[in-house]
């Protein structure tokens, strides 16, 4: 009856493997790293559906083929943070950037040559995605700020390519014992251009380090991006990560947090908007791997035409993770027929003496709301904005800065607007 | 009835209370009076058997018996009741139901049969009635959504009932108004008699308008600091404690 | 040491094999052979004399089943099923489909009553006040007695063995067997499908409230046999039904199979109420044995405004992986699912619900109370679906799961989808211990710690208990306090 399995390589499958054969001797360091991610890749495949954790995006099925290496361009216009360090990536590639005082900032291969290991923000977590970033990325930066110093950088991506390409970049922070650092990546990429980006950063926060991190994702509407954080939390360290999400045309956003300390926080939100034929997925693994750990996740999405949303979060606390305190929610409002969206709150719990929640919500705008709005004289397109503005509001005026958050909070207006002429 | 002796306790290795001494008598209500943070409610606390609290040195009587060993139901079969300051919200607990494995807890302990039904809603019905309690209000989940007020008549209502010989009310007053601060003194009133004790720890005089003592000791940095009649409420009312702040041991 | 702790370790002592129904009736029984091909099929439905065309739905199931391969998704870990090595038919041999109760082998009405289910009418009449009973005793693979037959008859209410429907009342049964699960569904339902030797079949009638309570009464006696009975209920327009089951098995070291499937149907502004209680033999203290429990319930609301409602207090059995769903189709229908779900020991749950919401302005309610004790694994495991034309659909779940111990899991796996914009789903779970203060509050009043951590339980469940009908409830809650006494705290 059990039938033996046939392992069906599918053309993407079969372009990577043919790839790494090819590059792996050009690869610059983490041999080892990069053999053994593969290793992963090869024997489980690029995850499809029946993968539990892809069970919403099936990227086997999404990507048929792999995209040759971006070549270098000139990066594109890109947007300007004020008060923030700035570094330009073009296609992955650094570009150099302003120096700031006690933050180092390395190009990821001679970081490699020197002995630096990837993958070690993952915990216990394995992904394919992120392995075949592992075994691929030969672009992006490490960057390490050094104990006790604040800083505050921008990273903008630009993503400006001619014909479909493949981007492969990471970014490896370490944050050093009670230092502070603002991080923004802005990805900013070309219209109508079917490239695909799989993009990894890894967070790996000292003993009472603390890090706020925004992920703007504005990439070509064509684009098939993967994203993934994956941050580890020393004793006492605070991480807040956001991403909001605009771009793209299928895209998968992946947030891996493992506590290594006692009394660490995480705080990992999400706002995304989708529209048209858009598929955004945001999947979280919170790994509570050690006790008095604190977890909050709010992702907040919206979705119109005939998109489709998803949010996985899982939160896990492992034997012995005691006192730990995990608290998780998705809300989605759905603004036309035709738009969808799936959500999975998790919890895998093996300790006793936790106090975890979840909660998930779907739903249309409310309808009182929208009439009370509009008795008081609003048209119903600029209720439904305000109502929008306020219900993604709660992710985003969780930033600290001011100017980034009236700049987020434009672009959700700006969102909003578009749909109200189309 | 209730006796102390040198009682030493820590909490995380913090020491609160320093060789307290208390002694209360049959039939005797005294109260405690002190400055917030003087160890008064660990003291009820480490009574009734929490387990937070590590008692390094001391012993606590009750009727001879040292019932440092013994777990907090021990205690309330033994006769020891505290009336907490913050009552708890038991979700999903209708009232009734438990006031009723309390009571049936008790009965088994002292080897005595359960009250018919009958018998155990009269009972009920009457206390409640006089602590001018609503009926409906045993039949919702114990405390939860009950008021400041409502919750301290509850556990008044779980005192007459249990009729402990030891009664400790832990700053019963707090957050009542004056009628349901009458209403609670009456109950305990009520059960004054020579072989019930009780022992009423309060931060303001005003309960004891109420509740007449026998005596007040005086409680300042984890220890009684002096012991005298009900005078020393009224002086503490004038004055305040700030002269037990300064020169407690 | 904290009390909780304390609660704890005392659980941990304590011997977890507190299973009180554990005895074997000692019954001369006829098996079929061990194994399954087809012949196996064509024995079985020879025994029940069945007409050729049910012979050829099983055949055609039983040749699915073989090209599908067994569902490892779940949250549980077992030895292989070695399906040839089991027998799939056992009765009692004496009383092939008996006539009345005075057929009945007394060593059968003996271990019935043995489990507290009176068969005797008189018995059931003398013993309840007012609120009687129907019950369709389920033996190992056949149905021994179904009681007050006659009753339901003037009610024009059918309540009998589904292999007696079968020859009383084939149209029935062929219009509606397979419609809810089709004999494709899953592993488990296909299997059962070729094999299901016996099980209850209700149908009442438009507009007719069922006048008792209808139950089912299954205990698995044989050894290495596997148990597949199959039920099916029509509640035809604007009737209502209220439907019992219940489950016990003896100890045994090796574990056994239960793979039953249940389709419900309920026409226009019917309603169906279906509740178990399933207790079936759990295993020993150290994992060994047990009821592996693979269940397919499903309800269709195949009716506008018709309800289905499942409520379940799962205490037993090795593995349960059983999700009682249901499919709302009728426009403006309801679907309901209480759960109260107790792992113990080595024991391994991974349940929950489906609610399809196919139909415009269907709702539906979950709310599921997951208890894990011992070394045990408790996975909640659901998923709500609003379909396109499901404009209006409404859901809401509520999961709170328990841990008592720090070698247990709790697991809350929710799929929430939604295709509809005016759908709107709300979902909330929370997991925690019992809090400290609560159980120090309790036992300042005098409980001991197991009284008090019962009584904290019964709090926690008590919403879905109220579910239950009265006799039922008492009976669930008599099980639960038995889990705890030994196996919660």
């Amino acid at each position: 009856m059990a039938n033996p399995v046939v392992i069906m390589r599918n053309p993407a499958e079969t372009a990577f493997i043919e790839r790494f054969a090819a590059e792996k001797a050009s690869l610059p360091g983490a041999a080892q790293a990069r053999a053994e991610a593969f290793a992963r890749f090869e024997a489980r495949g690029l995850p499809s559906k029946r993968i539990e954790s892809y069970h919403y995006t099936d990227v086997r099925n999404l990507m048929r083929s792999v995209a040759p290496a971006a070549k270098d361009a000139v990066a594109g216009e890109t947007l300007k943070l004020e008060g923030f360090a700035r570094h330009g990536f073009s296609n992955g590639r650094w570009q150099g950037g302003d120096s700031s005082a006690g933050v180092t900032v390395q190009p990821l291969a001679d970081a490699y040559r020197e002995g630096l290991t990837p993958g070690l923000g993952m915990g216990q977590a394995s992904d394919v995605v992120v392995d075949l970033n592992t075994a691929f990325a030969r672009d992006g930066v490490v960057i390490r700020i050094a104990a006790g110093r604040h800083a505050k950088l921008h990273l903008a991506f630009s993503e400006n390519v001619g014909a479909a390409a493949s981007i492969l970049p990471r970014v490896i922070v370490e944050v050093g014992e009670g230092a502070s650092l603002m991080l923004v990546a802005t990805h900013e990429g070309t219209d109508g251009i079917a490239y695909q980006v799989n993009e990894v950063v890894e967070l790996r926060l000292g003993r009472q380090a603390k890090v706020e991190h925004i992920r703007l994702n504005l990439s070509g509407d064509k684009a098939m991006v993967l994203s993934s954080v994956a941050a580890t939390l020393g004793e006492e360290a605070e991480l807040q990560t956001m991403q909001v999400s605009l771009g793209g045309e299928v895209c998968r956003h992946q947030v891996f947090v493992t506590y290594q300390g006692e009394n660490a926080k995480a705080a990992i939100r999400g706002a995304t908007m989708l529209k048209g034929n858009q598929h955004h997925d945001s999947t979280l693994v919170v790994d509570h791997a050690v006790p008095h750990g604190e977890s909050r996740e709010l992702f907040r999405t919206v979705v119109d035409g005939s998109a489709h949303g998803v949010f996985q979060g899982k939160i896990i606390v492992r034997p012995h993770a005691q006192k730990t305190d995990g608290q998780m929610a998705s809300n989605a409002l759905l603004l036309s027929d035709d738009a969808g969206m799936s959500n999975k709150p998790e919890l895998e719990i093996f300790a006793d003496d936790v106090v975890c929640a979840h909660g998930a919500t779907c739903g249309s705008l409310d309808e009182n709301q929208l009439f009370y709005l509009q008795a008081r004289g609003l048209p119903r397109r600029i209720a439904e904005a305000l109502l929008v503005e306020a219900f993604l509001g709660e992710v985003i005026d969780t930033v600290s800065e001011e100017s980034l958050r009236e700049m987020l909070a434009g672009l959700v207006s700006d969102w909003m607007q578009a749909r109200a002429i189309s | 009835m209730l006796e102390i002796n040198n009682l030493h306790v820590e909490i995380d290795g913090k020491k609160i209370l320093n060789g307290l001494n208390l002694h209360v008598k049959r039939g005797e209500v005294a109260a405690i009076m002190g400055p917030n943070g003087s160890g008064k409610s660990t003291l009820s606390y480490v009574i009734a058997g929490k387990e937070d609290y590590t008692v390094t040195e001391g012993e606590i009587l009750l009727d001879g018996v040292n019932i440092l060993e013994m777990e907090p139901h021990e205690r309330a079969h033994a006769g020891l009741f505290l009336a907490f300051q913050y009552p708890l919200e038991i979700p999903g607990v209708a009232t009734m139901t438990f006031l009723k494995a309390a009571l049936n807890a008790q009965a088994k302990s002292r080897g005595e049969d359960e009250l018919s039904p009958g018998e155990f809603m009269k009972k009920v019905r009457e206390a409640a009635g006089k602590l001018g309690i609503n009926p409906d209000m045993l039949k919702r989940p114990l405390n939860v959504g009950f008021s400041g007020g409502e919750k301290k008549r509850m556990e008044i209502l779980q005192m007459a009932l249990l009729e402990p010989k030891m009664a400790i009310l832990d700053e019963t007053d707090s957050g009542l108004d004056i009628d349901a601060l009458r209403i609670v003194a009456e109950g305990v009133n009520a059960h004054r008699d020579p072989d019930h004790a009780f022992l009423v720890i309060t931060h303001y005089q005003r309960l004891l308008d109420h509740i007449r003592p026998d005596t007040v000791h005086v409680m300042a940095k984890g220890q009684i600091v002096r012991t005298g009649g009900p005078e020393i409420a009224l002086e503490l009312e004038e004055r305040g404690y700030a002269e037990y702040l300064g020169n407690a041991a | 040491m904290p009390a909780v702790k304390e609660t704890v370790e005392t659980v941990r002592k304590i011997d977890v094999d507190q299973y009180k129904y554990g005895f074997v009736t000692d019954i001369e029984s006829e098996l079929a052979p061990k194994g399954l091909d087809e012949d196996t099929v064509r024995f079985i439905s020879a025994k029940k004399n069945e007409p050729a065309w049910l012979l050829e739905w099983r055949l055609e199931a039983f040749r699915r089943w073989q090209t599908m391969q067994e569902p490892t998704w779940a949250r549980v870990r077992y030895p292989e099923i070695d399906f040839q090595d089991l027998h799939y038919y056992a009765a009692p041999k004496k009383t092939p489909g008996p006539k009345s109760l005075d057929e009945v082998d007394p060593e059968l009405l003996k271990t019935y009553e043995k489990l507290g289910i009176p068969l005797r009418e008189r018995e059931i009449l003398a013993g309840v006040e007012g609120a009687k009973v129907a019950v369709d005793a389920v033996f190992d693979s056949v149905s021994v007695v179904t009681t007050f037959k006659e009753e339901l008859a003037k009610a024009g209410v059918i309540f009998c063995a589904i292999s007696e429907a079968v020859h009383t009342h084939p149209e029935l049964v062929k219009q509606y067997l397979g419609t809810v699960v089709p004999t494709t569904d899953n592993f488990y339902a296909t299997l059962n499908s070729a094999v299901f030797s016996d099980g209850s079949f209700v149908y009442i009638p438009p507009g007719v409230k069922c006048p008792m309570e209808l139950s089912t009464y299954f205990r698995i006696n044989e050894q290495k046999t596997g148990q597949f009975e199959r039920t099916l209920i029509i509640a035809d327009k604007g009737s209502y039904v209220s439907y019992l089951e219940g489950c016990t098995a003896p100890k045994r070291d090796e574990a056994q199979l239960h793979a039953a499937v249940v389709e419900l149907v309920a026409l226009d502004d019917a309603e169906i109420k279906y509740s178990t209680v399933q207790n079936w033999y759990p295993g020993d203290k150290d994992g060994k044995g047990g009821i592996y429990n693979f269940v397919t319930k499903r309800g269709d609301c195949r009716g506008q405004r018709s309800k289905i409602s499942w409520t379940q207090v799962e205490t037993g059995s090795a593995i349960t992986w059983k999700y009682p769903s249901c499919i709302l189709r009728g426009e403006g229908s309801s679907g309901e699912f209480y759960s109260i779900a107790i792992s113990n020991g080595y024991q391994q749950v991974d349940s929950g619900t489906k609610m399809i919401h196919l139909g415009k302005n269907t709702t539906s309610k979950i709310l599921a109370k997951g208890i894990a004790a011992g070394r045990s694994d408790n996975t909640y495991r659901g998923q709500v679906t609003a379909h396109r034309k499901a404009t209006g659909a409404r859901n809401f779940t509520n999961c709170d799961s328990l841990l008592i111990g720090d070698l247990c899991g709790a697991h809350t796996i929710p799929y929430i989808e939604s295709k509809n914009s005016s759908a709107v789903f709300e979902h909330e779970a929370t997991t925690s211990k019992i809090a400290e203060d609560q159980l120090f509050y309790c036992m300042q009043r005098g409980l001991d710690e197991e009284e008090a951590v019962a009584l904290i339980v019964n709090g926690f469940v008590k919403e879905v208990l109220q579910q239950l009908p009265m006799e039922f409830a008492v009976e669930a809650q008599k099980l639960i306090a038995v889990s705890l006494e030994g196996s919660v705290g």
